[in-house]
């Protein structure tokens, strides 16, 4: 991991911003240096297959659950980093208040 | 110039357990897909499928038969049943001897499979039940259809996805053609009902989480189905010979493999299989009136295989009826090339178009005639049958009205 990299907005050297990048590099094969926060899906040869394969990686790593609507509006790996990131905070404020809120 | 014919028609899936019975669905745009059943669905993002409701397998079987086989193969054996009896053919030592079986299915006895893999390692079971094996292999329907009649001639399966079946028909039908043979058997069957092939599926994010709507633009994914067709395919002398009525004639088949991506379609490879199966039946894109489309409805299939229809048909692609049976019976995978070629036929020869139901919307990008929710009366000479694979191995059928 190079944070030196992620240089264009703040939240790109977060902890899971970097996480997504490696996995997203990671399934697809591809050298870290090559995937960041402003890559597209064009950019990097990613089809809707590849996309379905690095969200079931991404659930497993931030233990989500991403809908099945929600895939098919992903379109560049900012979109991923978001759309992982608002899961993982809703999972988090679930997990945190009482049962009958989200039960 | 050898011709083929269908004399019989064995047909079993969510829209009827007969010929009779699947006529009416199509004719009345009925649906057979509901609530899974037939397995468990726990966590399942989707709760749909067409399934083939209180099938006893020892109405069609004696019970040890019934033992032996996995839940495809019962359909594929009553499937054949169905098609020998109304074929009226009589199965003599000569007959026996030549008559080939084709078969074709996607996943097998995955059921079967899963069932002891759970015993195993899930439940610690230390054995597995010694069926497994051969209750598990895809040829299992074409052996028992095989045991049932005698039959020990040419017999095999084919297995190429969603074209199985399809794949089959046009194999048994250039047999015939060649010479090979005056008599086979062919089609296909599948039984894909449980958990894990349905979290398979679920994965693959291509399942509707609610309907089958086929080419209207709010579709969101197929649905899936089981059943079986087959088709008995006859030399037409051997046919007229013995007395039988032939019910189609089997012109043209056509085949292709996109070369393009695993999962994803292609309307060229598409398109090249529909124009080989014109070019193998010596006709025209005007003579051809229905074609009983791969339509799965997901939103990439509809879109590519209505490109492939324009590619194929040019000026006549507007012209042509065209639709999806899948929305009442679901994708039954290894077997909707001969579920659908069945369709076709019966659309065919009963002057009439199914419906492609549910469909409430039209699509920019899905811009034919697609017979919505109602049938209509219609009179052609040529019908088509598309059936497009994962793996992107397509697979086209031309039958003729006789």
């Amino acid at each position: 991991m190079n944070p030196a990299e992620s240089t264009d907005t703040a939240a790109a050297g977060d902890d899971l911003t970097q996480r997504v990048l490696r996995i997203i590099a990671e399934t697809q094969r591809k050298d870290p240096s090559q995937v960041t926060i402003n890559s597209s899906f064009e950019e990097l040869g990613i089809d809707s297959m590849d996309g379905v394969n690095i969200v079931f990686a991404l659930e497993n790593e931030f233990n989500v659950n991403v809908p099945d609507e929600e895939v098919k509006n992903i379109r560049s790996v900012r979109d991923m980093v978001e759309g992982v990131r608002r899961l993982v905070e809703q999972g988090n404020a679930g997990q945190s208040s009482a049962a009958p809120a989200t039960s | 110039m050898r011709r083929v014919v269908v004399t019989g028609i064995g047909v079993i899936c969510a829209a009827g357990r007969s010929r009779e019975e699947f006529l009416q669905s199509l004719r009345l745009g009925r649906t057979g897909i509901t609530r899974i059943e037939g397995a468990e669905i726990f966590d399942l993002r989707f709760r749909c499928g067409g399934e083939v409701k209180s099938f006893v397998a020892t109405d069609h079987m004696t019970p040890k038969a019934a033992d032996m086989i996995d839940r495809f193969a019962q359909f594929a054996l009553v499937a054949a049943q169905q098609a020998v009896a109304h074929s009226g053919i009589e199965f003599t030592p000569a007959l026996r001897d030549s008559a080939a079986i084709v078969t074709g299915s996607c996943v097998g006895g995955q059921t079967t499979e899963n069932t002891g893999f759970y015993d195993v390692y899930k439940l610690g079971r230390t054995r597995v039940h010694p069926m497994t094996i051969p209750k598990t292999m895809a040829n299992a329907g074409a052996s028992a259809i095989s045991l049932e009649y005698g039959i020990t001639g040419p017999s095999f399966t084919i297995s190429t996805a969603c074209s199985s079946s399809a794949h089959a028909i046009g194999q048994a039908f250039i047999m015939i053609r060649s010479g090979m043979c005056d008599f086979a058997i062919g089609g296909g069957s599948e039984a894909p009902f449980s958990y894990g092939i349905l979290k398979a599926w679920e994965a693959m994010r291509v399942v509707s989480p609610t309907v089958c709507r086929p080419f209207s633009r709010d579709r969101n994914g197929m649905v899936l189905g089981e059943g079986a067709a087959m088709l008995t395919v006859e030399l037409l002398e051997h046919a007229l010979a013995r007395g039988a009525r032939p019910i189609a004639e089997i012109v043209g088949f056509g085949m292709s493999a996109d070369a393009h991506h695993i999962t994803q379609p292609s309307a060229e490879g598409a398109s090249k299989a529909l124009r080989m199966a014109l070019k193998d039946a010596g006709i025209g894109p005007e003579q051809v009136g229905y074609v009983n489309a791969h339509g799965t409805g997901t939103t990439v299939n509809d879109a590519t295989e209505t490109k492939a229809l324009h590619l194929a048909f040019g000026a006549h692609a507007p012209k042509l009826a065209i639709s999806s049976t899948k929305a009442m019976h679901g994708h039954t995978l290894g077997a909707a090339g001969a579920i659908e070629s069945t369709a076709a036929i019966l659309a065919l020869t009963n002057d009439f178009v199914p419906p492609t139901i549910n469909f409430s919307e039209r699509d920019p990008e899905c811009d034919l005639d697609y017979v919505p929710n109602c049938a209509r009366p219609a009179s052609f000479e040529y019908a088509l049958s598309n059936s497009f694979a994962f793996g992107g191995l397509n697979a086209v059928l031309a039958f003729r009205r006789i």
